[in-house]
């Protein structure tokens, strides 16, 4: 239990150490020890955020396929829709053609009937005179007649 | 822990007496190469105390060097995580009992210090007792000195100079906060206002009552580890007598034999407590020191 100068070398070799851990030692340990814990900080946040952003992404799927179905819906009705119109729109023309072809064939027949008219008047006109001819037994003069004829003519038709 | 017949074979051959083996096992190494019979030489070191001192200290600052050169924030080796452990346990304790961040800097690395290198020291109890002294009793006697003056001791902190040193370290560490924190003024003011009130009168009391408290602090501090781990190591040579003892093949010197193994055993295992304990006690008082230093009574 004596005392002597080595207590002094003591006391300077401790600092010294303690210079040493404050130095080298403890900054490096410290420092990573602190960098880890960031680290794994940050690594929760980002997997809180990835299970927000995941829950966001299942909702916003489900709000696409929702208007997805909707829009083809829509588009269905829609297409339905043209389609029925189209039909109309068709069917309106054909009874608008087929009307049209009825008329058009009345005026043919009638400008027909007209024309066997006017052939069968031209014919009775001349069966007339040849019948007067028969009965005069004369000859008569086409000339002279002529207006006699286109006079019956008129009568006939 | 020596073994009995190492001391056997020396009692055979030189004969120490119970109380010679022990003087002779508590006389250090100084620098005179003499026992120091003075209380008190400032012009003598304890060349045994300093040399194992310093050289703990140096492997167990390597070691914790090499931790700390290779450390990655990334995923740790087994070697990094211990380091880690101890390095959080003082970061804990600091944080605890230093409430300055950048105090914090200076003192966690310290307590850090302490409490590793008064580990180490402690440890060397756990070295056969005579195992180094023996070896240095060899190399002495080797180089034609006298074996009977190969004096040795292996455990820094059973010498009071080693414990005091550091418990005055922690002591001047404690005025540098106090100077720092609260100003050359305001701690002179503390001194002589504190405990007892800020009176005229009492000033002289209360700087009496702080000079013995620091005193008091620092010299409990060092006596404390040198205390236990001189019981300690006294207990061990103790111990070893038993063994000493042997006269041959008898029964009482199997007795003693078997004690010893016993005895020694049981305090070895009870002794990794205590090392353990008094460097996480000199630690924590360090860091419940400097901390008071930083506040106002």
């Amino acid at each position: 239990m004596n005392l002597n100068a080595t207590l002094i070398i003591q006391i300077v070799v401790f600092l010294t150490f303690v210079w040493f851990t404050k130095s080298f030692v403890w900054p490096p340990i410290v420092k990573a020890l602190d960098e880890r814990a960031k680290k794994i900080a940050d690594g929760l946040a980002a997997a809180e955020k990835a299970k927000t952003d995941l829950a966001n992404a299942e909702k916003k799927s489900i709000e696409e396929l929702r208007s997805a179905r909707e829009s083809a819906a829509e588009l269905r009705s829609g297409a339905e829709k043209q389609a029925a119109k189209l039909l109309e729109d068709a069917r309106a023309e054909a009874n608008r053609i087929i009307a049209a072809a009825r008329e058009a064939a009345a005026g043919e027949a009638d400008a027909a009937a007209q024309k066997a008219k006017d052939a069968l008047r031209d014919q009775v006109a001349q069966l007339a005179v040849a019948g007067a001819e028969r009965i005069l037994r004369r000859e008569i003069n086409a000339q002279v007649h002529a207006d006699l004829l286109a006079n019956l003519k008129q009568e006939l038709s | 822990m020596a073994s009995g017949t190492e001391l056997a074979t020396e009692a055979a051959h030189h004969g120490p007496t119970p109380g010679e083996y022990i003087a002779h096992h508590l006389t250090f190494l100084n620098s005179s190469g003499e026992p120091q019979k003075e209380l008190v030489n400032w012009g003598l070191v304890n060349v045994d105390t300093l040399f194992y001192a310093i050289l703990l200290g140096v492997i167990g600052l390597f070691v914790l060097w090499r931790a700390a050169s290779k450390a990655t924030s990334g995923v740790p080796g087994r070697f990094q995580a211990a380091v880690e452990i101890l390095v959080e346990m003082v970061a804990d304790q600091a944080k605890g009992l230093i409430h300055s961040e950048e105090s914090r800097r200076t003192v966690a690395p310290l307590a850090l210090t302490v409490f590793v290198w008064i580990f180490l020291m402690n440890s060397m109890d756990f070295l056969p007792l005579d195992l180094l002294p023996r070896i240095w009793e060899g190399i002495y006697a080797s180089a034609g000195h006298d074996p009977h003056h190969a004096y040795m001791r292996v455990v820094p902190t059973a010498d009071i100079n080693a414990t005091l040193g550091m418990s005055i370290s922690v002591l001047l560490v404690c005025l540098y906060y106090n100077v720092k924190i609260k100003g050359p003024g305001g701690w002179a003011h503390e001194l002589i206002s504190a405990p007892f009130g800020d009176k005229l009168i009492l000033a002289p009391f209360n700087f009496a009552m702080n000079i013995v408290e620091f005193l008091a602090k620092t010299v409990s501090h060092g006596m404390r580890l040198f205390g236990n781990m001189f019981a300690g190591e006294l207990i061990f040579m103790l111990i070893a007598l038993m063994g000493a003892a042997w006269t041959g093949a008898n029964l009482p010197s199997f007795l003693l034999a078997f004690g010893h193994i016993v005895a020694g055993f049981a305090w070895a295992v009870f002794h990794i407590l205590v090392v353990t304990l008094q460097a996480f006690i000199f630690m924590m008082l360090t860091l419940v020191y400097i901390g008071q230093a930083h506040e106002g009574h």
